[in-house]
């Protein structure tokens, strides 16, 4: 059964989580978060978030700093475990799942962390070659070609052989995004892709984020603040505001929330200057 | 003041160092487990035997060798007062074999490798890259924790003879040159005092030194929150915990020697 829809086959519309205890959401589903609670030591983060993405779909989760945005996409790879409630991904109730299950799940799904988080022992080629050594039964040679089909993609042939470190802050997002896509993932999580980048580095992202919805299929989850990645990369963007996703629809929808602390955040002119928050 | 407060009770500081030991023994018990299943990271445990090994040797050489002649130095003047300078060769097998060797290059290893696996593994920590590990399902714990723990088992031993042969080697020349001693008198003296046993058991408990250097800098590198301020404190207590846990395993250690093989008298 192939998990991951046809680029140009038509996509579900976004819809209501099932209740807890519904078993799993229908085959179109490709992640659901159904009234997840977490907190940090009294600190409330989730108060019974739910979300329902559709496959091959693009959701942006966007939010005030500190409200517990990643913490959202950390429970899609079981980096954190919910206090109550269920997480869906691809037919699987994630916080359930044993370790090697669990693994064997993660392979389908790609992360790009904030910093890229490049392993800074080791070139960009080998960042790429140590994940499809692993996982992978290609040769030397194999795995060479494809990580520079890789490289070619993200437009960073050139950067093979550097390491991290001299690299600029686009290149190793880029880099990094490399390194989540080697594995062909059929979800992809973005943790503030185009954080601390230049306008220019932010769309070269975005249209790659972008693209590889359109070209590949990719359902993906993008954490982000950033009102020109948004733009360009929502199909359904959730506005997450005291532990619940308080708003969702468009970004045009979400933007035009008659909530203060919503419009303060995309500057209505009519919006309160400081909300305490 | 209220009769009932709603704060939350602070841990004191006897319920947070049983919860931080707890969280300890975990870990420990999560390395004897992943020890024995794949995947077993082999060019990994070889890169780090070289890391901690190989590029100790200079630094274990110098101090083996400040050992043995220092040694030689301060012991001939007292011998020599009781008219028994031909027992130097022996005193300092026996100290530096049994006793100061091992000891000293493992305080000198958990020095240099600690405050490295706490800094290496921490920094990582806190930039993302064992969640990048993790979520790529490369199991980090494995790839990170046991091949370093298996690197020290490994080289603290084979360190350890070799800083007893520079420092038994600095003790030769301290006495040929001052004392005018010939070397097969005094590798004939020197070996004449120890036993086997002796040599294999108190050379071999440096591995049990090398677990504590490897799963406590580890530990406290793993479990880093925070950020580069976080890290240096890792490392600095991965040199001070490694440090005050290697002479107290010693204690145990000699302890149990003494009960199981006797003084060698």
């Amino acid at each position: 059964m192939e998990a991951r829809p046809a680029p140009d086959a038509p996509r579900h519309p976004y819809g209501d989580a099932l209740p807890l205890g519904s078993g799993p959401p229908p085959e179109h589903v490709a992640i659901e978060f159904r009234e997840v609670y977490k907190a940090f030591g009294e600190k409330r983060i989730l108060r019974g978030a739910s979300m329902s993405i559709p496959k091959g779909t693009s959701a942006v989760v966007m939010g005030g700093s500190g409200t517990g945005k990643s913490v959202t996409i950390k429970h899609v790879v079981q980096l954190l475990q919910p206090d109550k409630g269920e997480v869906w991904v691809l037919g699987e109730r994630v916080d359930e799942l044993k370790q090697d299950a669990m693994d064997t799940l993660r392979l389908k799904i790609g992360y790009l962390f904030q910093s890229g988080a490049l392993f800074d022992s080791m070139t960009v080629a080998e960042n790429m070659g140590f994940v499809l050594e692993r996982h992978t039964e290609k040769g030397e040679r194999e795995r060479r070609d494809r990580i520079m089909e890789t490289l070619e993609w993200v437009n960073m042939t050139g950067s093979a052989d550097q390491f991290p470190s001299e690299l600029s802050g686009g290149q190793r997002k880029r880099a990094g995004l490399a390194r989540s896509i080697i594995l062909e993932p059929e979800i992809m999580l973005y943790d503030e892709p185009t954080t601390g980048l230049d306008p220019i580095s932010v769309r070269t992202v975005s249209n790659l984020i972008t693209r590889l919805r359109d070209e590949r299929g990719i359902t993906s989850i993008t954490i982000t603040h950033d009102l020109l990645c948004a733009e360009m990369i929502s199909d359904h963007v959730y506005y997450l505001l005291d532990g619940v996703y308080a708003a969702e629809g468009t970004l045009d929808e979400v933007s035009a929330s008659r909530e203060p602390q919503i419009r303060e955040f995309f500057g209505a002119e009519d919006a309160p200057l400081e909300t305490g928050r | 003041m209220s009769a009932r407060s709603t704060a939350p009770a602070r841990p004191n500081f006897a319920t947070a160092a049983l919860a931080r030991f707890g969280e300890f023994s975990t870990f420990v018990g999560r390395f004897f487990m992943r020890f024995w299943r794949p995947p077993y990271e082999w060019r990994e445990v070889v890169r780090q035997m070289d890391e901690v090994g190989t590029k100790s040797f200079s630094l274990t050489a110098i101090t083996g060798m400040s050992i043995g002649i220092v040694l030689a130095m301060q012991s001939r003047g007292t011998l020599e007062r009781f008219g028994a300078e031909a027992v130097l060769p022996s005193m300092l097998a026996l100290s530096i074999f049994k006793e100061i060797g091992p000891v000293i290059t493992s305080l000198v290893l958990a020095g240099r490798i600690g405050a490295g696996i706490g800094a290496e593994i921490g920094s990582m920590r806190v930039t993302e890259q064992i969640d990048a590990l993790e979520v790529a399902s490369l199991k980090p714990f494995t790839y990170l924790v046991v091949t370093r723990v298996i690197a020290c088992v490994v080289m603290f031993p084979i360190l350890t003879a070799w800083t007893n042969t520079i420092a038994m080697t600095g003790g030769f020349l301290e006495s040929y040159f001052v004392g005018g001693v010939d070397y097969r008198v005094f590798v004939d003296t020197a070996f004449s005092a120890l036993r086997l046993t002796d040599l294999i058991f108190d050379t071999g408990k440096t591995a049990i030194f090398g677990f504590i250097v490897g799963i406590v800098s580890s530990y406290l590198g793993y479990n880093v929150r925070g950020g580069t301020r976080e890290v240096g404190q890792a490392a600095m207590q991965s040199v001070v915990a490694s440090s005050l846990l290697i002479l107290l395993a010693d204690v145990i250690v000699v302890w149990l020697s003494l009960m199981l093989l006797g003084a060698g008298d």
